[in-house]
């Protein structure tokens, strides 16, 4: 299993202990992970996140195999195309896109754009409902959180790009996936990092009536506890042990599929 | 039954909730029962729980009238007579009422209360609070207090504390000891570490949805493992995230004891936890005013 949802760097509102490649490596051999999608944190922040990406491309190198560089464009800034085109050679299954941060409302042409790229790239795209928790969040980090309103927009945009989402509740999962239809739900997937367990049990709600296939397995590190995903799974009920989420590698490999199907612009 | 997800040492979850038929929600006894099979699987050895009024159905849940503080006492007690066994109860009260809350302490005691749980219906340091306090302090009752972790504004449904506003409480009643609730709850956790580091009487529970990285660390520096609690609240799952967090810091077996169980057999009333034996419970380490118990602390590991 991959973790689609662990970044490396620092956080500009508050101090995150020691957020470096090496260390995540060793965190997912302890947590019987695969490997992960990694992102860049600063970039979420940075006007134009090409100098992060950068960096994530270089400090990724030496852990090629197990950590995926997922960089992050941005869909306003001019030259985005060549950032994905970069990050296809690069090797990058996803590219991670912060609309809240960078000011993009819930249905930019930009935005929209770049999904649609991406769909005949074969690039899966990432987005971040949130961070941190609204309640405690700096006086500057004014952003808020993703709305499904946003979601739904992208969900909607191309039938070729398959979407990722980090950090969502089963508020915003529910909104998102009872508004589309059943062929745009196929091509949206949900990490866990967020869903709460017993007694609420909202977990074990959504993989009855969502599904456990729309669902991966992801973590938020360094932001976020690493055993907070695997504890959920393991107070899942009797009926839903043993329940098997989709691995990001084959979301990835049918965004590339999709990508290839779709002819020009596709990706080797 | 297999080994509990957190081992077969004993663990007392100082923050949890049930509910009850007149709560406004009809699936509230498969929410009781979710908890009750999640704490078997995580291996809870007490719930030490409390009923919030109706939660909102009849009044608000953090201003709860009298009616629904004694509705909601009188179903924590059916409860605990239920589950005698796994489930013990702090007695809700309103500061507002004052006169009804020290009677309601006073009756739900009388049949089993360990703890007071205070809500938001009044700053925690505010006077009408001292009675409440002070009474505590003569039994040896914990305060359970909700906090908000960094009030910056006033939030809605609730006159909110944070850990200043408690630490001034628990200053003007150094004999009582106050539980600071959920430090995963909400706000901002490290302005609380620094609220609350010289008031040794102040001990907070790990509950809360919060997991965020560091947390736990910068806690375990502040307080010292001698004043952290264990608990869930409304997430059981995060509860025991944390839990497995804490063996990976690498804290040694008597620290983790501490936190499991033994800090918190230390701070209720004597024999309210009849299985976990005394013999243990009185082998640990005193808190230090100081957040000096952090001493002989393993390194750190990796998260």
């Amino acid at each position: 299993m991959i973790d689609v949802a662990a970044l490396i760097g620092p956080y500009p509102f508050r101090y995150v202990p020691h957020p470096d490649p090496e260390v995540l490596v060793r965190v997912l051999e302890r947590e019987g992970l695969d490997g992960a999608w990694v992102g860049h944190l600063p970039s979420a922040f940075y006007r134009d996140p090409t100098p992060g990406n950068a960096a994530l491309y270089t400090a990724l190198l030496p852990f090629a195999g197990v950590l995926a560089p997922v960089p992050a464009v941005r869909p306003d800034w001019p030259g985005w195309e060549r950032a994905l085109d970069d990050a296809v050679r690069a090797g990058a299954p996803a590219v991670r896109i912060y609309p809240p941060q960078w000011g993009l409302g819930p249905h930019d042409a930009a935005a929209r754009a770049l999904v649609r790229r991406c769909g005949e790239l074969g690039l899966v795209v990432l987005l971040t409902v949130r961070f941190e928790d609204l309640r405690q969040r700096h006086p500057l980090d004014v952003a808020g959180d993703l709305t499904a309103a946003a979601i739904r927009t992208l969900a909607r945009e191309s039938d070729r790009t398959r979407i990722v989402v980090s950090a969502a509740g089963r508020e915003t999962i529910e909104e998102v996936h009872w508004g589309l239809t059943p062929d745009e739900q196929s091509r949206l997937f949900w990490d866990i990092s967020w869903i709460w367990g017993p007694p609420e049990d909202h977990l074990a709600k959504l993989l009855r009536t969502v599904g456990a296939a729309r669902f991966v397995y992801g973590t938020g590190w360094p932001m976020r506890l690493t055993q907070t995903p695997r504890s959920n799974l393991d107070l899942l009920p009797d009926d839903l042990v043993g329940v098997r989420l989709t691995d990001a590698r084959e979301i990835a490999a049918a965004a590339r599929g999709a990508a290839t199907a779709g002819g020009h612009g596709a990706r080797a | 039954m297999s080994t509990p997800l957190a081992g077969p040492e004993p663990l007392i979850d100082v923050h949890a909730h049930f509910y009850h038929a007149h709560a406004g929600r009809e699936d509230w006894h498969a929410l009781n029962a979710a908890r009750l099979r999640a704490g078997e699987r995580i291996g809870i050895t007490w719930h030490v729980a409390s009923v919030l009024g109706s939660y909102g159905f009849t009044s608000p849940t953090y201003f709860p009238s009298p009616e629904d503080v004694t509705l909601g006492n009188d179903e924590m007690l059916r409860l605990c007579d239920a589950e005698h066994r796994r489930v013990r109860m702090f007695v809700t009260v309103n500061p507002n009422y004052t006169a009804h809350a020290i009677a309601e302490i006073e009756r739900c005691v009388a049949r089993g209360a360990i703890g007071v749980k205070l809500l938001a219906s009044r700053r925690a340091d505010d006077p009408l609070l001292d009675a409440i306090a002070e009474l505590a302090g003569e039994r040896g009752l914990p305060v359970l207090h909700h906090v908000w972790q960094h009030r910056r504004r006033e939030w809605p449904s609730q006159e909110i504390s944070d850990g200043a506003d408690l630490a001034r409480l628990a200053a003007r009643h150094p004999r009582t000891t106050f539980i600071l609730a959920h430090l995963g709850g909400g706000g901002d956790w490290a302005h609380t570490y620094a609220a609350i580091a010289d008031h040794p009487n102040i001990l907070p529970d790990v509950s809360g949805s919060g997991v965020d990285r560091g947390m736990l660390d910068q806690a375990l520096d502040a307080l010292g493992p001698s004043r952290l609690l264990w608990g869930c609240d409304l997430t059981m799952c995060t509860g025991l995230a944390k839990l497995r967090a804490l063996e990976v810091i690498g804290l040694d077996a008597e620290w983790m004891r501490a936190i499991r169980w033994e800090n918190a057999a230390r701070i209720f009333p004597e024999g309210a936890f009849p299985n976990i034996r005394p013999s243990t419970a009185g082998s640990r380490p005193s808190a230090g005013a100081d957040g000096s118990g952090a001493e002989g602390r393993a390194p750190r590991a990796v998260r």
